[in-house]
């Protein structure tokens, strides 16, 4: 359908109410953060107006590239893994019954309506030495003694895969479902089994979908802040824990708005190049 | 024997029963079609003979071969969708050569045979465009084309054209039988459009409930229909109850007719009679009695509507053997006992 542009002010008016959500709720903040970036703290947890760029030279060391660095690959190791998981189960639950996929919604939401707090609290226990799942393993007779699993890397991903997953799924699902049953029928007739059918037909057809996701998934995972200090070391902590450390326990305002100013502006980066090698993708 | 053969062929879905006890052989090189209303078991038929749906009970064999467990994928067939199930994500070109890419042949035999395929299908040149920017009848070229690509020993449609305008349609028919009797493949073809069967098809298979009700060629079903279903589905004609007296002597509609015969110790029966075969005469001389309700006159055809005993039959004739009747006027409707099929009750 085509739609004439625009031609009174009265015509925009059904944008004016999310405008106005938008700049009180999101562009004001922002603005807000901008503005202290540049201000100057005092000693004693208090800043005042100013335009100095300290708060962004101290940032410029290596141990916070470090810190950005690892934020972003666990935010990606995350999304990846999310969407690896999401795919073929989402596939496999859209084939499934109407009844069954109710079930399975259901129990995806109910996890999300679980804070960030009892994830991390539940899987420290799961992976702990006295009560984790090491245990079980040693009753199986796989494990000769019990050992604590955290903290570690290993702890962290999993917290926070566990937390992103039903988003993934609920993202995904839509478009999954949409999907047309016979062009996976088609392939196989065509000669491709059913895993190939899968690989050449069902992931290629959905390729936006999935970039999409994984965005998403990835500046999810960016603000993660509790999962890294419950279940991971020092060295797990992402940009995310550094900022509400200098933000709360450190009283350091502006150097807190300074990197998280820049980590939107890394974060932008990143998707506007995901984007663009997608659009690439796509013209060739 | 080489060719399709099904054996005893049956589906249950829980407790319905979609396909019963099918029997049916396919030789080598005809082209077949599975005819039928909705929900007659015909698609059904033909996912179990694409592998996509596993037969209940029965066995099918193509060339000898037992098929029936066979994976889909392995099966060396064509198939096309109703929805046509043309990959979004590739082009033309890509889709055509889909099949060749997942058995590993070479780029340059993929290209050459992506060509010879968009030549037979007229859309030459087009190899590069994506598929959303095709017409209706362009992608349905292409879907044909993309499951003909591996030259493959079966061919199967289901509902292929439906998505189509009529002229559109009736083109494609005439040429998607010129492919296949050029390409010498068997063919099966779902459809529940009679007049595409009957322009593509060597054999019509009419089916209803799940079962076989007739297997012939178009003609023969059409002039020799086995039961009252097929004489029904198949064109449209006029159905008459008839009863026979033990010296044969037989009545329609209540009134004695002469020269038709319902077969030995047949005491009731039904006659079938096509429209084109009814003759309108003068009352009386062995005619049935009747009087015309209305004329339907198309130009190409002339419908005349006569109640006999409260029955409505319909006789068709040509312009120029346009009957001299007007509505309200009594008629004799003469069965002319070569055209008149009799069916069992």
């Amino acid at each position: 359908m085509r739609r004439e542009a625009p031609q009174k002010l009265g015509d925009y008016g059904p944008l004016f109410f999310p405008a106005m959500m938008l700049i009180v709720f999101f562009v004001v903040p922002f603005a807000t953060m901008i503005a202290v970036s540049f201000f100057q703290r005092q000693q004693g947890g208090f800043y005042v107006p100013a335009f100095v760029f300290s708060n962004y030279e101290r940032f410029l060391s290596l141990f916070f590239a470090n810190v950005l660095g690892f934020s972003l690959m666990l935010a990606i190791t995350v999304a990846i893994c999310c969407v690896l998981l999401a795919v073929p189960f989402t596939y496999l639950l859209t084939r499934m019954a109407r009844k069954v996929q109710i079930v399975w919604l259901v129990a995806l939401l109910s996890v999300l309506s679980l804070s960030e707090v009892i994830i991390g609290f539940a899987w420290s226990t799961l992976f702990s030495r006295t009560a984790g799942i090491t245990n079980l393993l040693v009753m199986m007779g796989v494990m000769s003694e019990a050992k604590a699993l955290l903290p570690s890397f290993g702890a962290v991903l999993t917290g926070m895969v566990y937390q992103a997953f039903p988003y993934t799924v609920l993202v995904l699902y839509p478009a999954l479902v949409r999907l047309d049953p016979t062009l996976t029928e088609a392939a196989r007739t065509l000669g491709a089994s059913p895993i190939r059918a899968f690989f050449t037909v069902v992931v290629p057809a959905l390729r936006n979908t999935i970039t999409a996701t994984l965005i998403m998934v990835f500046i999810f995972a960016l603000g993660s802040y509790l999962l890294p200090q419950l279940l991971g070391r020092p060295q797990h902590w992402t940009l995310s824990v550094l900022i509400t450390d200098q933000a709360i326990y450190q009283s350091n305002m502006p150097f807190a708005a300074a990197m998280a100013v820049f980590l939107v502006l890394v974060t932008l980066g990143l998707v506007a190049l995901t984007v663009m090698a997608g659009r690439k993708g796509e013209a060739a | 024997m080489s060719g399709l053969v099904l054996n005893n062929v049956t589906k249950e879905f829980g407790t319905f029963t979609a396909v019963n006890n099918v029997e049916l052989t396919v030789p080598h090189g005809t082209f077949v079609c599975l005819l039928g209303p909705s929900g007659c078991g015909k698609t059904t038929l033909l996912r179990m003979i694409a592998g996509l749906d596993l037969p209940t009970d029965g066995a099918i064999r193509l060339d000898d071969k037992d098929i029936t467990k066979v994976p889909t994928h392995q099966r060396e067939l064509g198939m096309v969708f109703q929805s046509l199930a043309l990959f979004p994500h590739l082009t033309v070109g890509e889709n055509i050569a889909y099949p060749l890419r997942i058995r590993g042949r070479a780029k340059e035999e993929q290209k050459k045979r992506v060509e010879e395929l968009l030549a037979m299908i007229h859309l030459s040149g087009y190899a590069d465009r994506p598929v959303s920017k095709l017409s209706g009848g362009q992608r349905q070229r292409v879907a044909i084309a993309r499951a003909l690509s591996i030259s493959p020993k079966l061919f199967l449609l289901d509902e292929p054209l439906s998505a189509l305008d009529a002229k559109l349609r009736e083109a494609m028919q005439v040429e998607l039988r010129q492919l296949q009797q050029k390409l010498g493949i068997t063919t099966i073809v779902v459809t529940h459009d009679q007049r595409e069967a009957m322009t593509m098809a060597d054999t019509v298979v009419v089916m209803s409930k799940g079962e076989i009700r007739q297997a012939a060629s178009p003609i023969e079903i059409y002039r020799r229909p086995a039961d009252t279903f097929v004489a029904d589905f198949i064109g449209s004609t006029n159905l008459l109850e008839a009863e026979a007296d033990s010296a044969g002597r037989v009545t329609v509609l209540g009134q004695p007719v002469s020269g038709v015969s319902l077969g030995a110790g047949v005491s009731k029966a039904t006659l079938s009679i096509r429209p084109e075969d009814i003759h309108l005469t003068a009352p009386g001389n062995g005619a049935l009695a009747g009087t015309v309700t209305f004329v339907r006159d198309l130009g190409g055809t002339i419908e005349t509507f006569v109640d006999i005993a409260g029955r409505q039959i319909v006789a068709v004739s040509t312009p120029r053997a346009r009957p001299e009747v007007a509505v309200g006027q009594p008629v004799g409707v003469m069965l002319l006992p070569d055209v008149c099929v009799v069916l069992a009750k």
